[in-house]
């Protein structure tokens, strides 16, 4: 399955999952608590160390950690006007290092790793929650995106073929349309192959 | 052309799951839509970069209702959680879930996407341009923010206020997202109709607790490939 | 041989008008290996092999495979009997192909080891061992449909029903499709608008506006069959 998973056998890679998460909410925690630069200083080269052991490739990390940038470029002035630019500082500081630890562990865990450990963690649920149904929702979407996809291509083909542009409603209605038609297809397959049964 | 004859899968079984294969099936082709329209990327509309993202959120609960709608949501957020890029973007992982100021925002599509199916159930078959355009301002604005706000101030460490007039800037956008929402899902229910079962109706009480409402639908369509 | 029986059914589509039935007292009992099924589109040939394994349900009279309702043995019926689409591509339901294949067997009763050795069995007999890993959008047509027959046929059914399999196939991947279904040990029943693959078939049946107008030996029927088209 391809997520944002960057291949890797470092430590960090080959952790359990269920201890990497814990250690990054625990992570996150403390980081929350840090009320001084000197320990958010420590804090980052701690998370920075991380990453160059995970050897995950910087451009990906970006990909990842960049979005929240002009949020804080947004926030930080505000903050400072408010509360003053230690606050502003502290604040930016402690929400880039737990965003780049929740990318960390994204970026060294695997689909099926994570799925494993969401699996584990609902078992305590299971007279609620039908592991088996679970399972097949997210296979079947996995398969699902590239057959959308594919109809969205083809109704825009369409559309360039009439030599029409059309209005976001005129793409998105026939989109929806023949989804939900190949959607009763696939409940038919499903069907056809014991999934009611 | 095929002529194609869609199952009712409504035979009186005694295994009757509690979401029949083309309910499972209508699910996954809705957060794989919502995944699409991430991978779509942002449309400008004069300053403001609009996602489709939200406006999938918005459609899941106007065409699928509260029931099926909120599950292609929570669907489509968990196989993001666990590392699928599929956040507008190539977002994904439990950082957008957790840290992120925009986390609160998330949650909210799952809310929303309920309010507005469950709301849209109500209006249904009609689906009348006002009240539906109420619904989906409701669900699809009211109740994302309602979360949204919230979360991003107490992760940027904001006053309510501050944050929620940050969010002001997205309000056309969301507005425009809001009408044509309502706009294409007419025109999906007319097409296909009985996606969503009435609500707010006296039912037969035998009926009440089966899930023949969802199953229940069109007979017969045809596919044209 | 299996034995299929339609006891005088009917089928019209909620809401529809009172005159509007698919399908009007059929009655038919189907015993013979290899059996065909022709008629213009919308002439319900696809309800009727929809309700062979429970697709779709009779709105009167009833139907049974091997003396088991199709209704109330749903389960035992569909373990009996592989259904093949149209589209290959909204058949397939798992993301790669080998997943696919084994998605038949699971809820079985059997153990991981022999899924996954009766999967490898069933990939190698169509020639898809090469592409087990492979996503199912990056098949060709002509593969997809051979994983739809695979995954079919990697349960061993008794029967195999398939609705104009070959209808979106090219030339090429149409005459391989046949040649498998051709070779299949299993009762085959099958929709199609390729007549010449109904020559050697032992019966056929043609259906028009809801009824069965001719069903004898394919030279008969088949000849019925094109003097209504002309």
């Amino acid at each position: 399955m391809i997520g944002l998973y960057s291949p890797g056998t470092s430590l960090i890679h080959r952790a359990p999952t269920l201890l990497k998460l814990l250690l990054l909410s625990l992570g996150v925690g403390v980081v929350a608590l840090f009320g001084d630069p000197r320990q958010l200083g420590v804090a980052l080269i701690v998370v920075v160390a991380l990453f160059i052991i995970a050897g995950v490739p910087l451009k990906a990390s970006v990909r990842q950690i960049a979005p929240i940038l002009w949020m804080l470029l947004l926030a930080v002035p505000v903050q400072a006007l408010l509360a003053g630019w230690l606050v502003a500082g502290l604040m930016a500081g402690r929400l880039l290092i737990a965003v780049a630890l929740a990318a960390l562990f994204t970026l060294t865990t695997t689909v099926t790793a994570v799925l494993e450990a969401f699996d584990q963690l609902l078992r305590p649920f299971s007279r609620w929650i039908d592991a088996e149904r679970v399972g097949l929702l997210v296979a079947l979407t996995i398969r699902c995106i590239p057959l959308v996809t594919e109809i969205v291509s083809e109704v825009l083909e369409a559309r360039t073929a009439r030599g029409t542009r059309g209005t976001l409603r005129a793409l998105a209605v026939p989109v929806i349309v023949r989804s939900l038609y190949a959607a009763d297809a696939l409940g038919e397959a499903l069907a056809a192959r014991g999934v009611d049964d | 052309m095929t002529d194609t004859i869609h199952a009712r899968s409504d035979r009186p079984s005694r295994a009757r799951r509690v979401l029949p294969a083309r309910d499972l099936a209508q699910i996954a082709i809705f957060a794989a839509l919502i995944a699409a329209l991430g991978l779509a990327g942002p449309l400008n509309i004069g300053p403001v970069p609009i996602t489709l993202q939200s406006m999938g959120v918005m459609l899941a609960g106007a065409i699928l209702g509260p029931r099926k709608g909120t599950l292609a949501l929570l669907l489509f957020l968990a196989l993001t959680a666990v590392g699928l890029p599929l956040l507008a973007g190539g977002r994904g992982g439990i950082g957008p879930f957790t840290v992120s100021p925009a986390a609160g925002y998330l949650y909210g599509w799952l809310l929303g996407a309920f309010v507005i199916g469950h709301l849209t159930a109500r209006l249904m078959p009609k689906y009348p341009f006002w009240p539906a355009l109420g619904a989906t301002i409701l669900g699809g604005i009211g109740a994302v923010y309602l979360l949204g706000i919230p979360v991003m101030a107490f992760n940027l460490g904001l006053p309510l206020w501050t944050a929620a007039s940050l969010n002001v800037a997205f309000i056309p956008g969301d507005l425009i997202k809001v009408v044509v929402t309502v706009l294409v899902a007419g025109q999906v229910h007319r097409a296909y109709p009985g996606l969503i079962a009435r609500i707010g109706r006296p039912r037969n009480p035998a009926d009440a607790g089966s899930t023949t409402g969802s199953a229940s639908t069109t007979g017969s369509t045809s596919t044209t490939a | 041989m299996s034995s299929i029986t339609f006891d005088r059914v009917s089928h019209r589509f909620e809401g529809a008008a009172a005159s509007g039935y698919t399908l009007r007292d059929i009655r038919l009992t189907l015993t013979e290996s290899r059996i065909g099924i022709v008629g213009a589109n919308g002439s319900g040939k696809s309800t009727l092999v929809r309700m062979i394994n429970g697709l779709v349900t009779p709105t009167e009279g009833s139907v049974t495979v091997d003396g088991l309702s199709v209704k109330k043995q749903a389960r035992e019926v569909r373990r009996r009997v592989g259904f093949i689409f149209t589209n290959p591509d909204n058949q397939i339901v798992m993301p790669t192909v080998e997943e696919d294949v084994a998605f038949t067997l699971r809820r079985r009763g059997l153990s991981a080891a022999e899924i996954a050795e009766r999967t490898a069995r069933t990939l190698d007999r169509f020639g898809l061992t090469a592409l087990a890993d492979r996503p199912a959008h990056r098949l060709s047509g002509g593969q997809k449909q051979l994983l739809a027959l695979a995954a079919v046929l990697v349960a061993e059914p008794a029967i195999v029903v398939a609705d104009e399999p070959t209808t979106l196939l090219d030339a090429r991947n149409t005459r391989r499709i046949q040649e498998l279904l051709r070779t299949l040990s299993q009762q085959l029943i099958v929709v199609t608008h390729q007549l010449d693959l109904l020559d050697d078939f032992d019966r056929v049946i043609v259906v028009e506006n809801g009824e069965v107008v001719a069903d004898d030996r394919p030279a008969i029927a088949l000849g019925a069959y094109r003097a209504l088209l002309s």
